[in-house]
């Protein structure tokens, strides 16, 4: 198919397309962020956003506002904008922008365990869930008391019922589990969604493979830096790494044996494209890693608008937009908290 | 010139002149603070000002008035929230214009604040007492429902062991085992103590639930769930959904806990529930009672609540206007820079001259009413920069303007083709759409709209509806010509008529019956108007009708194109450029008229004379060798030398076109830099201003000399290929006119007069029905848009090519008017 997609993409593909395409250029420009922050107020914020397109979502709210309610109704607007797209896709492309939300389900099924576990209330915990990765019977993960049981009960009538496969265990939920267990997930949910980019071919497999890549990897350093200091085992460690990515296999073994930060910072630097992530940041910080990856991120995620005729875009738009949701988020919690000099701490500029 | 002479004069209501944009100025307003805000709202009113954004590098936020704006948008919000809850009660604002009552902004503020309270306050008290009436409706149909279940297990149950029991009497000799099983469905003791949870939960979730329930409990439940034939008002989201009541039956206490979990997952209210017969009908009662005191509390507080919001809507549409002059006054105020002193505030915006003494008294009357001490100060400053257009239009001419603009907005002061497409845009339509029958159904349809022009212009109407609305004086001036052209063509509904008089042909004798076979002769004078109706249906109609249209659409597109070169004469000479005019102009005439207008020429000659010269040949080989002689095809003694020199014509005017005047223009601009070398040291100690946006624009006028020449190159061969193509374009008013009237006479004769053949009733309605379908259809909806964007085109490119420059940008003055018409 590759080559000829471009003949037949618009069939079913090109309304979406432009409609996504659309959508990104709503995206808040560096000028936009200039102006965000140098507001004072959160009604500033919200008097800027009324100019963009959060407009209508922002209108109707009485006037002292939190930051939970702009970071709410922005992810309404994402959430809005998703469920168009849903109900216009036709497949394969359907299936892709469901796979788009299944990190969000599992996120969310890790939220509800681990709330469970500490006696939060549910209607608390559904609250804070990401509105992407709700599913019909969410509420009732807090009656299982095990991972066979979760599994059982609920995550059967689930997408994510496959990637369970690996982590059914009798044991009793505990934090470490639990983490385990969202690694565990994560990883056979990015494999799935690779393996299912790949099946539909032509750019769509090579702009996806490159990011899903990136995120795996990503993934990869993170699992390491966080279980560094952790009795988990170094198989077990091997066991949480994707099967594919630019780490994988020979980087995954240096991972493995990592005991600390410095170590994964050897071990990345012999990739060339996570060099320069590595050489912003200083021996031995581990703060900033994040933001250099999200920025890394952000500049893979602009370059997949710049092919047409693939799936990557509607990819592309949803992370970018959910990276717009959390710089508004920080620009609003730096403005009410009244700490706008770390502003630029944690901005992740778009454009 | 003259128009413009006048103008300057004008007072309030100049002559309106459609062919130059009105005379812009910009003005600088000096206003003091304490009287801006009402200096601003005068002007509002007036609508003659298009105020300059001042403050450009600012973000919203950090202009001065953004508090205000603030506050606009709070009250914006409040009045939303208001029409929110009318649409809900189903109180709509009353329309009816009530005595206009001076309103405060700031009392506005306060009292729309207090309202919202009460509100508020009203709908959270209602919202509680709905939510416990809703809880004991639903708690109502529990009772019912699982009484239901109760009773009929109960039945069953007694039913079974009577009829053990009857087999016990009847069969006394039986053994053991039936025996043992009467024992254990009768002996109490022995029974296993199950508990049960009673609810209702939603019908598109109690799928899930089921098994969820099954799967939590390992199977060891038992469910029995009754729908409700009625939705049912939920008491958490206030929506009402289909439900069905639900009771489960279990043992042990774990299984009580999951399947309590379960259920708050699910959003399935519980409501308690006793088997006890006596308690149960208790419990109704009880809740029957309740249900109707809160009934009555619920509807004395509706009845409060519509209160407050009828005695809203009186004043509803009021405030709205009120918040939204007052936002849009704002917006306007942070567009003025501050004074260094902070006492005033500075505006510059493009106003038309005429209307300098309206705005001149709208200062004063504002200065006096706000009591102000000073008075605002208006002057008018110089400037290069473009100043906007802005065309004075009635309903009348809005039409046709807006065909204008959709191309491109004139430049300021530049010759309006508007003017002209009033006449020739409906003209040309016409000439493609010429039948008096259809014109006549079009002038119908569009009177109806301008009949009831009042009422439709104050409703709101659908998106086409809307279009044809505004485009009802263009449809109207479209159908009277097409009248006209229809009346020349003699068609109706493709139907000849003998409108003015008999025709002038008959038959040789009298008895001859089929005109088409047999010869005719002219026995009468030539028919007075238009096409001979004995044409129609003739072997040679086609031919005749073809050649006839094919050199008027000739005629025609040659006459418009020449306005349009001459148009450009004016434009040159009314912004003094003589360059345009003698080269640009006199080659553009000279070559367009050298071909085509020989063409045109020919055609009348031969019109006139009745020769039979062959005009095709007589072109080309113009063309191909001039020099020949003409032999038959010759029209007019002189002919040949004629030809000669108009194709020498001809061949000159291409280079004069094309190389004198970048040459001129790099001589004139030379000329021009070294004169303004002098002039800038002499003007440094004149005004200030002036100085700084002249070197503003110096910077712009670099001097390309190979860009002016590839740009005139352009030019050139697009005026001299376009001569050709343009006028090959115009024949497109023959064909568009062709196809019209074969398709109508295709559904006359095929359709109609078809049906009228089978002499049958029933044939003929249907063929009726079809006719008068395809002919709204296809002939006055499809061919009136085909017609319609042909005319479209004509005038934007073959006519306006050859003068419009089009790159002008609108007048668009702050103005309370124009500001409801967006918002609706």
């Amino acid at each position: 198919m590759y080559g000829f997609e471009a003949m037949t993409f618009n069939i079913h593909g090109g309304y979406l397309e432009a409609i996504v395409r659309g959508h990104r250029s709503g995206l808040l420009s560096a000028a936009d962020y200039n102006n965000l922050c140098q507001c004072e107020t959160l009604d500033d914020i919200k008097m800027h956003l009324s100019a963009t397109e959060y407009g209508p979502y922002l209108q109707n709210e009485p006037s002292p506002l939190h930051t939970t309610t702009i970071v709410e109704k922005c992810t309404q607007k994402l959430v809005d904008e998703y469920k168009h797209m849903l109900c216009q896709a036709t497949e394969p492309l359907s299936t892709f922008l469901e796979y788009i939300t299944y990190g969000h389900m599992i996120d969310n099924v890790v939220l509800i365990v681990t709330g469970t576990l500490h006696e939060r209330d549910v209607q608390e915990l559904l609250e804070k869930c990401h509105p992407l990765g709700m599913f019909d019977s969410i509420a009732t993960l807090a009656v299982a008391q095990n991972m066979r049981e979760l599994y059982r009960l609920v995550l059967v009538d689930t997408p994510l019922a496959p990637y369970f496969s690996e982590c059914i265990t009798s044991e009793d939920l505990d934090d470490i589990n639990i983490e385990i267990m969202r690694n565990t997930l994560y990883k056979a949910y990015l494999e799935d969604f690779y393996k299912f980019c790949q099946k539909i071919g032509g750019a769509t497999a090579e702009i996806m493979s490159d990011l899903l890549a990136f995120e795996a990897d990503r993934r990869a350093v993170n699992i390491t830096i966080n279980s560094i200091g952790t009795e988990l085992t170094r198989d077990d460690r091997r066991k949480l790494y994707s099967s594919f990515g630019l780490l994988y296999p020979y980087g995954h073994e240096e991972l493995v044996v990592c005991e600390d930060i410095d170590q994964v910072r050897g071990v990345m630097e012999k990739y060339p494209p996570y060099q320069a992530i590595f050489a912003k940041i200083s021996y031995g910080e581990s703060q900033m890693l994040d933001k250099a990856f999200y920025e890394e991120e952000v500049k893979r995620l602009c370059l997949a608008f710049e092919q047409q005729f693939h799936y990557a875009v509607f990819f592309a738009y949803m992370r970018l937009r959910e990276q717009e949701i959390r710089n508004l988020m920080w620009i609003s919690e730096c403005v009410a908290q009244n700490q706008k000099s770390r502003v630029h701490d944690s901005v992740v500029f778009i454009f | 010139m003259a128009g413009h002479d006048r103008r300057r004069g004008g007072g309030c209501c100049p002559a309106m002149d459609l062919m130059r944009s009105e005379e812009m100025q910009l003005v600088q307003l000096i206003i003091p603070m304490e009287s801006a805000h009402r200096t601003v709202s005068y002007l509002g009113d007036l609508g003659f000002l298009q105020f300059k954004d001042l403050n450009s590098d600012k973000s919203p936020f950090q202009r001065s008035f953004a508090t205000q704006i603030k506050r606009c948008g709070e009250m914006a919000r409040k009045l939303r929230f208001f029409r929110e809850q009318m649409t809900k009660a189903g109180i709509s604002p009353s329309a009816m214009p009530l005595p206009r009552t001076h309103v405060n902004f700031d009392d506005l503020e306060i009292k729309l604040g207090e309202i919202e309270a009460e509100l508020v306050e009203v709908n959270t008290n209602n919202e509680k007492l709905q939510r416990t009436y809703n809880e004991l409706l639903e708690y109502n149909l529990v009772l019912q429902k699982a009484g239901e279940f109760f009773y009929s297990a109960q039945s069953n149950a007694t039913a079974q062991q009577r009829e053990i029991e009857a087999r016990q009497v009847g069969d006394g000799s039986l053994n053991s085992p039936l025996l043992m099983e009467q024992e254990m469905s009768t002996d109490p003791s022995k029974q296993v103590k199950l508990g049960f949870v009673s609810g209702l939960v939603q019908k598109e979730k109690s799928m899930a639930f089921e098994r969820i329930l099954f799967r939590a409990t390992r199977g060891n439940v038992y469910l029995r769930q009754a729908e409700i034939d009625y939705p049912v008002t939920d008491p958490v989201s206030g929506e009402k959904v289909a439900k069905k009541v639900f009771v489960v039956f279990f043992s042990g206490e774990k299984a009580k806990m999951k399947i309590l979990k379960i259920c708050e997952a699910f959003g399935a209210n519980r409501y308690p529930f006793t088997d006890d017969f006596g308690k149960q009908m208790q419990t109704i009662e009880e809740v029957a009672g309740r249900l109707k005191e809160l009934k009555t509390t619920i509807d004395v507080g509706l009845f409060h609540r519509d209160k407050i919001l009828k005695s809203i809507s009186h004043q509803f549409e009021q405030w709205n206007n009120l918040v939204r002059r007052e936002k849009s006054i704002y917006h306007t105020l942070n567009m003025l820079s501050l004074d260094v002193t902070k006492k005033c505030l500075v505006a510059e915006g493009w106003s038309p001259v005429f209307a300098t003494g309206q705005i001149q008294e709208a200062l004063k009357r504002a200065a006096t009413d706000s009591n102000s001490q000073v008075g605002s100060i208006f002057q008018v400053l110089h400037t290069r920069e473009h100043p906007p257009t802005f065309f004075r239009t009635n309903k009348f001419t809005t039409a046709f303007q807006e065909i204008v603009d959709a191309y491109g907005v004139a430049k300021y002061q530049e010759a309006n083709p508007g003017v002209y497409t009033i006449v020739t845009f409906p003209f040309l339509f016409a000439v493609m759409f010429g039948d008096w029958g259809h014109g006549l159904c079009l002038l119908a349809a569009t009177l109806l709209l301008i009949i009831r022009e009042k009422k439709l212009s104050s409703q709101k109407l659908g998106d086409i509806m809307e279009m044809t609305f505004g485009g009802r004086y263009v449809i109207m001036m479209m159908s009277v010509f097409s009248i006209y052209t229809g009346l020349i063509y003699n068609e109706f509904f493709s139907v000849p008529f003998e409108l003015f008089g008999s025709s002038a042909y008959a038959c040789r004798d009298a008895s001859c019956r089929d005109a088409t076979t047999e010869g005719l002769v002219k026995i009468r004078r030539t028919y007075p108007f238009g096409v001979d109706p004995k044409w129609h249906g003739t072997r040679s109609e086609l031919p005749f009708l073809n050649s006839l249209k094919m050199k008027m659409s000739i005629l025609l597109g040659v006459t418009q194109m020449n306005l349009g070169i001459f148009l450009s004469y004016f434009n040159a000479k009314f912004f003094e450029n003589n360059i345009n005019i003698w080269y640009q102009f006199a080659p553009q005439l000279i070559f367009l008229n050298s071909l085509f207008g020989y063409l045109s020429l020919l055609i009348i000659v031969k019109w006139c004379t009745g020769s039979k010269a062959d005009l095709y040949h007589v072109m080309i080989y113009m063309f191909l060798s001039p020099t020949d002689d003409l032999g038959e095809n010759q029209l007019f003694p002189g002919q040949k030398t004629l030809q000669l020199v108009l194709l020498a014509l001809a061949l000159i005017s291409v280079p004069w076109m094309l190389f004198p005047k970048p040459f001129l223009l790099k001589k004139q601009h030379q000329e021009r830099h070294q004169g303004q070398a002098y002039a800038m040291l002499q003007s440094t100690d004149d005004d200030l201003l002036q100085v700084e946006q002249d070197h503003g624009s110096h910077e712009h006028e670099e001097f390309e000399f190979s860009e002016v020449f590839v740009h005139q190159l352009i030019h050139t061969i697009e005026f001299v290929l376009g001569a050709v193509s343009n006028t090959a374009s115009y024949l497109r008013l023959w064909a568009l006119s062709l196809a019209h009237s074969e398709l109508s006479s295709v559904f006359y004769e095929k359709v109609l007069l078809l049906a009228w053949g089978f002499n049958n009733i029933a044939i003929l309605i249907v063929g009726i029905i079809v006719f008068v379908f395809a002919t709204i259809g296809v002939l006055l909806v499809m061919e009136t848009l085909s017609a319609f964007l042909h005319a479209l085109r004509l005038h934007w490119v073959e006519f306006q090519s050859k003068f419009y420059e089009g790159d002008g940008y609108k007048f668009s003055p702050f103005s309370f008017t124009l500001l409801s018409q967006e918002e609706d």
